[in-house]
């Protein structure tokens, strides 16, 4: 039963990591809780849907529920939500960065943004649930009480490939390290020569292709409607947060915590405080380390 | 003197819009120069540094490279055509690593930075040992080196540095003028804002001294440390013969 609740926290926990690392990012480089992030991971999943829609099912690869046309779909997806997400920096954030725009008009963008978003969706999809596949999949059991889907076990594979390919572009590409300089020093960044707009750009670039990966997982777990998103919206910050925002290492780390602590809480109190436990793992963290687990100390 | 590379006139600077702190500044540095600009808090030599690089807004006056006007260029463009600056604070990032850190300061370099890489850590043996450890590892003294390291990655024509010597202890501050003399004994132009006036005139060709935003008085650093009247005002001098008794 435990080890059950640690497999489904690590799967919840690596989808919240992948969204958290969009979040922790625009905390550090564009200097601004973005809410709006959560609706790109609900785009994400609905533009790998419209793909899917049209290129059929296909036939399942394996023992997973879905073929080919999810795996175009999932990088046509990131590609999409990328630009998507650049847009947004272009039509509202940009603009409000050159008027000198205070964070908190930022932030309140961001909701209204979010807004707007999430309500294209309904006014194309409508309220309902949708779903990338309706194959049935029988769970396999991968150690001794653990079952789980193939297609989470895939989920979790792809995930684990993504941070990866994210940590070597970060520590080896030269935008990778001008992102992090410019997250710890915008203005030293600057006189290195480095473009902060272009290093804004791929933040948002970057963040939005995370989400939409996030998204369609999110998805495939097992369905889509036009909140899913939102729904995860707070965990993505409890994670970011937790971790020690702008830290790769810290938003996957507290993508798994949060994951966990909804999880393994379902064995000891009702499943309806689920929600409430990644706060409560935020509140004691911010109390000893305030500046999360992987942050720098300031 | 010799033909200036840098020429900044009149400049006119400031953060808000009709509030110049920089109200009129003219200064200059050739090749192969350490040119030292001092003056009390406030005077306006820390922002007048950071407009010359583009950090802060010119809002009059004219900026040259060379004879080229780069007035109100943003940074990554006067980088790219030649210029470096070393902040006084925040010069390091304290979370990348050593190496990453000069790797970062050759952002606009195409092509590897290796060659780069190595001279910089046979110039400064105290760093290639720390290669690969956080920069927030290095001492006060280590990390100006990295942050002038740091600023050279570009081969720079000129080098701003605004107080390069800032809280560090005495042996220290030696090295780093010796660093910058050598520097521009291979043909970079050195201009350095300095509290530690004696010392940076010492090792400088020439001088300014501001005030209020405007220069009051500029000459060879000889000059400057010879005249009397100018010590009691700008360079301590008073107050040291009253600490000496």
């Amino acid at each position: 039963m435990i080890a059950q609740s640690l497999a489904d926290g690590i799967l919840t926990g690596a989808i919240i990591a992948l969204g958290a690392i969009g979040v922790s990012l625009g905390l550090q480089i564009l200097r601004f809780a973005n809410f709006a992030h959560a609706e790109l991971i609900t785009w994400g999943a609905y533009l790998a849907l419209v793909f899917v829609s049209f290129a059929g099912a296909g036939t399942s690869i394996g023992p997973l529920s879905f073929g080919w046309p999810l795996l175009v779909a999932i990088a046509l997806a990131a590609v999409l939500t990328g630009s998507l997400a650049w847009l947004l920096d272009v039509l509202v954030f940009r603009r409000m960065r050159n008027s000198g725009a205070h964070t908190i008009s930022m932030v309140f963008a961001s909701f209204g943004a979010a807004l707007i978003m999430r309500h294209v969706i309904i006014l194309f999809w409508g309220h309902g649930t949708h779903y990338f596949t309706r194959e049935l999949q029988i769970a396999v059991e991968v150690f001794p009480g653990v079952r789980m889907l193939p297609d989470q076990i895939f989920i979790l594979a792809l995930t684990l490939v993504v941070v990866a390919s994210l940590h070597l572009y970060l520590s080896r590409s030269r935008t990778g390290m001008a992102m992090r300089a410019m997250a710890e020093n915008a203005a030293l960044a600057r006189v290195c020569g480095i473009e902060v707009e272009k290093v804004i750009r791929w933040t948002w670039v970057l963040s939005g292709a995370l989400a939409a990966t996030a998204g369609v997982f999110l998805g495939l777990t097992p369905q889509l409607h036009p909140e899913m998103g939102f729904s995860i919206l707070l965990a993505l910050f409890a994670a970011a947060i937790l971790g020690g925002a702008g830290s790769l290492v810290g938003a996957v780390v507290g993508g798994l915590l949060v994951g966990l602590a909804e999880n393994l809480s379902v064995l000891v109190i009702s499943a309806g405080y689920k929600s409430a436990m990644p706060f409560l793992l935020l509140l004691l963290v911010l109390f000893f380390r305030p500046q999360g687990l992987f942050g720098p100390k300031s | 003197m010799k033909v200036p590379l840098l020429v900044a006139n009149d400049i006119i600077a400031g953060y808000v819009p009709g509030m110049p702190i920089v109200q009129g500044v003219s200064a200059c540095v050739a090749p192969d120069e350490v040119v030292t600009i001092i003056g009390p808090n406030g005077a306006g030599k820390s922002t007048f540094l950071k407009a010359l690089i583009g950090l802060v807004a010119i809002s009059g006056g004219r900026v040259s490279l060379g004879g080229e006007d780069i007035t109100a260029e943003p940074p990554h463009i006067l980088v790219e055509r030649g210029l470096a600056f070393v902040p006084q604070t925040g010069n390091i990032f304290s979370t990348l690593t050593i190496q990453e850190n000069l790797a970062v300061g050759g952002h606009t370099i195409a092509g590897a930075l290796t060659s780069r890489l190595d001279r910089a850590f046979a110039t400064f043996p105290d760093l290639a040992a720390k290669r690969h450890q956080k920069a927030s590892v290095l001492s006060g003294g280590q990390r100006q080196m990295l942050a002038i390291a740091r600023a050279l990655m570009t081969n720079p024509k000129v080098i701003l540095l605004d107080e390069p010597t800032a809280g560090l202890a005495p042996r220290i501050v030696a090295d780093v003028f010796q660093q910058l003399r050598r520097l521009a004994q291979s043909g970079v132009a050195v201009l350095m804002v300095e509290q530690n006036a004696k010392a940076a005139l010492r090792s400088s060709d020439r001088g300014y001294i501001l005030a209020e935003g405007r220069n009051v008085i500029d000459g060879t650093a000889h000059a400057l440390l010879d005249d009397a009247s100018l010590a009691e005002a700008f360079l301590g001098g008073r107050r040291h013969r009253e600490e000496a008794r």
